[in-house]
């Protein structure tokens, strides 16, 4: 089966219309995930084949209600849509319609038909539409519009194959004409229709109404349509809304010619029996955070299992190849910085599978959108937006898939303030620091005999870094000036059970983005951190063994505990340890070391990396077992003061300054990606760090 | 209006804002339900031509009725 030729086929639609269910219906596995060039919305590609003749590329679209968009995502399809001599510009349109609310489903498809791309409606949940007594006829229908008209179900697939059918044919046009611009506007259109030479009057319509989203027209381009705009007093407001009554008079009449029975609201009645208990005044909050509570515990009791499988499984590939490879740096980078590298991407797979799983499923049944309503007037008092709850639950697991869903919230200033408190959130890589440090400062027993105080101060940690968040984004709430304006105009989704297929579409679609987007700065960072801490200048490193070894002769070391002596007597001599010693001085007033520099420096890119330093300085060799290294730092001894060194005094210091600092590089790395410049990133990194940094002193001045 | 009417769509009183309603269906003329309001009594939840909508007080505010 060979193709001949290949269409480009575009799925639009608003959202919850079913665009993703069509999407996995038609391409499957045949998944991609990748950018679309200068912007950072993902772009979700996959081929099928339509018939024997025609395969085609299918492009999932992010769901909008016309081709005026609101958010960032929401643009690139306004780009796409009306840029005809695009790489991007599709062959064929489908557009998804929820056919149990077709009125707002059709306004994006009156403005595809003035386009004149080729278009099939595909109407979706027809079953629910039969289920609430609605009936259509679709032949009158697809007579009206001059365009095909096929029924699917997302749910089950059925209709799939008609839809593929009717792609495949050689589809023209729809003739019709929806809207047409005023007499006043002719030449203005005219002109630039002439100008940019577009094939359709609504075309140079679009180029007059939006210029600035259309990211394809050069600076000159939309300086020549200002002018010309400005010549005929042009007002994109009034015309727009001119442009929607006029679609909608439309799709109304259309609509009552074929709607033959309209639905019955009793249909809805049991969605709104659900909605009197999860947006009540008591319950709702009450389920609100049962749900949170359950997801926190999916995201840490439940993935430590295979957390601590992959933990072990890296662990020995390292140490099996270690044995297995001829000495040299190459063979160590490899089983010392790649591999521990790539497990440390590898680590957090868990959580951030489990956290989509349960985010996706939250959306999928429409609680989510039922989230946003109950949380935005709270989180408003903040400057953050009701919309900013799902990345602020994220960054429980990960800032960086949680920074990167920040993208539906259609304010850029909500959006950027959601942004920047979001690494606040206690990630699951701060969780490692944390129980080291907590079982090592806070004794082991229980409050009332049944809270545990270890587990309390863990909580509280938790707590510091949410509180932070909030108030962070209370301050930005009065620095940031801007003249856009914060609005909340959602749909209520109907609930219903989720596509568990969906669910697993989208666990795959976010791990991948996540192991390819941030597991490239893990590694590489993590290589660097290799050579840092493996070389040093002069003979101190080569000399190592030979020093350490004659030390050891007189007090009779067994061969492993030469080996930890040596690896901490290198890290000493390395570039990080010269590092940690330069940062000495900085650190002192919080209570560290320089022993406790090296692991912030190491650590700088990726907090858990922490407590594997800590484990190599201490001389215990490759171990993370952590009875192993909490025994190791109590016995560790101040030599200034004679006590431990680990008082709790240092240790609260410590905690406090990981609930606070930034201490990732691939967050930065996304947030300069999201906000398009270095700007926010380096504000970002200097207000988390000084917060730290003086949260800390304040805590170690105190208690010392 | 209270949770449980409805009322009749006249015009709007915001023009940046009156574009977005527009397009989500709300349109002069067309009936809106007032079903709920969040439990610190913003956003609301309206029903207007078969769907549900949440938006917020000051939102909703910028849209005149007729009873």
């Amino acid at each position: 089966m060979t193709a001949t030729r290949t269409l480009r086929i575009a799925l639009a639609g608003k959202p919850n219309a079913g665009k993703s269910s069509l999407f996995n219906l038609l391409t499957g596995l045949n998944q991609k995930i990748g950018n679309f060039p200068g912007v950072t919305v993902d772009k979700r590609t996959g081929s099928c084949q339509l018939d024997a003749h025609t395969a085609a590329q299918v492009m999932d679209l992010p769901g909008i209600y016309s081709l005026y968009p609101r958010t960032v995502d929401e643009k690139i399809v306004t780009d796409i849509l009306v840029n005809s001599k695009g790489n991007h510009y599709p062959d064929r349109v489908v557009l998804v319609a929820d056919a149990t609310n077709l009125k707002n489903s059709m306004l994006l498809l009156t403005q595809l038909i003035d386009l004149q791309i080729p278009t099939v409606l595909a109407l979706n949940m027809m079953d629910m539409a039969a289920r609430s007594g609605q009936s259509i006829d679709i032949k009158a229908l697809s007579a009206a519009l001059d365009l095909p008209v096929v029924m699917i179900n997302g749910r089950n697939g059925q209709g799939v194959e008609e839809l593929k059918k009717v792609l495949s044919t050689n589809l023209s046009p729809s003739t019709k004409t929806i809207y047409k611009t005023g007499e006043e506007l002719a030449p203005l259109i005219k002109n630039i229709q002439q100008k940019f030479q577009l094939s359709t009057p609504y075309q140079a319509y679009q180029f007059l109404q939006q210029p600035d989203n259309l990211s394809f027209l050069t600076p000159e381009d939309k300086s020549y349509i200002a002018t010309q705009a400005k010549a005929a007093n042009f007002f994109q407001h009034k015309y727009q809304g001119a442009e929607t009554v006029m679609r909608y008079g439309f799709i109304q009449d259309l609509l009552n010619k074929v709607i033959l029975k309209t639905s019955d609201p009793e249909w809805k009645k049991f969605s709104y029996k659900i909605d009197t208990v999860l947006t009540h005044k008591v319950w709702g909050y009450l389920i609100f955070f049962s749900v949170l509570f359950l997801i926190f515990q999916a995201i840490f009791a439940w993935a430590q299992i295979p957390m601590d499988f992959i933990d072990s499984t890296f662990a020995q590939l390292s140490s099996v190849l270690d044995e297995f490879f001829p000495e040299g740096p190459f063979f160590d980078l490899i089983t010392q910085g790649i591999i521990p590298g790539i497990g440390g991407i590898v680590i957090f797979i868990p959580q951030i599978a489990i956290l989509f799983a349960c985010i996706s499923v939250l959306e999928e049944t429409g609680y989510m959108a039922r989230v946003v309503f109950l949380m935005d007037k709270l989180m408003r008092k903040f400057g953050l937006n009701g919309k900013s709850v799902v990345p602020l639950i994220s960054g429980l697991a990960c800032a960086i898939p949680a920074i990167m869903a920040t993208r539906n919230i259609e304010s850029w200033k909500d959006r950027l303030i959601t942004i920047f408190v979001t690494p606040f959130m206690s990630c699951s890589a701060r969780l490692p620091v944390f129980t080291i440090l907590v079982a090592l400062i806070i004794p082991d027993v229980k409050l009332f005999g049944f809270f545990n105080y270890q587990g309390l101060v863990l909580m509280g940690l938790y707590l510091l870094g949410f509180f932070a968040a909030l108030i962070s984004a209370l301050v930005l709430k009065f620095i940031i000036k801007t003249k856009e304006r914060s609005y909340l105009i959602m749909e209520m989704p109907t609930y219903r059970i989720p596509k568990w297929s969906n669910v697993g579409y989208t666990i795959i679609e976010k791990t991948k983005s996540f192991v390819f987007e941030a597991g490239k700065v893990i590694l590489a960072i993590s290589i660097v951190l290799w050579v840092l801490a493996s070389y040093g200048p002069g003979d101190a490193m080569h000399n190592a063994e030979q020093l350490v070894k004659s030390e050891a002769d007189q007090s009779g070391l067994t061969d492993d505990e030469l080996e930890a002596r040596i690896a901490s007597y290198k890290l000493e001599h390395s570039y990080a340890g010269i590092i940690g010693k330069t940062l000495e001085p900085v650190i002192k007033p919080l209570g560290y070391d320089w022993k406790i520099g090296i692991a912030l420096v190491t650590s700088f890119a990726a907090r858990e990396v922490f407590v594997s330093t800590i484990a190599t300085i201490y001389s215990l060799g490759g171990t993370e077992d952590e009875q192993t290294i909490k025994g190791r730092l109590q016995s560790e001894i101040n030599p200034e003061t004679g006590g431990p060194r680990y008082t709790p005094a240092v240790g609260l210091s410590l905690l406090v300054f990981y609930t606070f600092a930034m201490q990732c590089m691939s967050t930065l790395a996304v947030v300069k990606r999201e906000t398009k410049g270095w700007k926010w990133p380096l504000i970002q990194l200097a207000y988390m760090t000084a917060l730290a940094y003086v949260s800390a002193f304040i805590i170690y001045q105190s208690m010392a | 209006m209270l949770p449980g009417e409805t009322a009749v769509i006249s015009g709007f009183r915001d023009d940046t804002l009156s574009v977005k309603l527009l397009e989500m269906g709300l349109l002069p003329g067309t009936v809106v339900r007032f079903n709920f309001s969040a439990p610190l009594g913003d956003p609301i939840c309206i029903t207007v031509s078969g769907f549900d909508l949440s938006l917020r007080v000051s939102e909703a505010s910028s849209i005149t009725i007729l009873n």
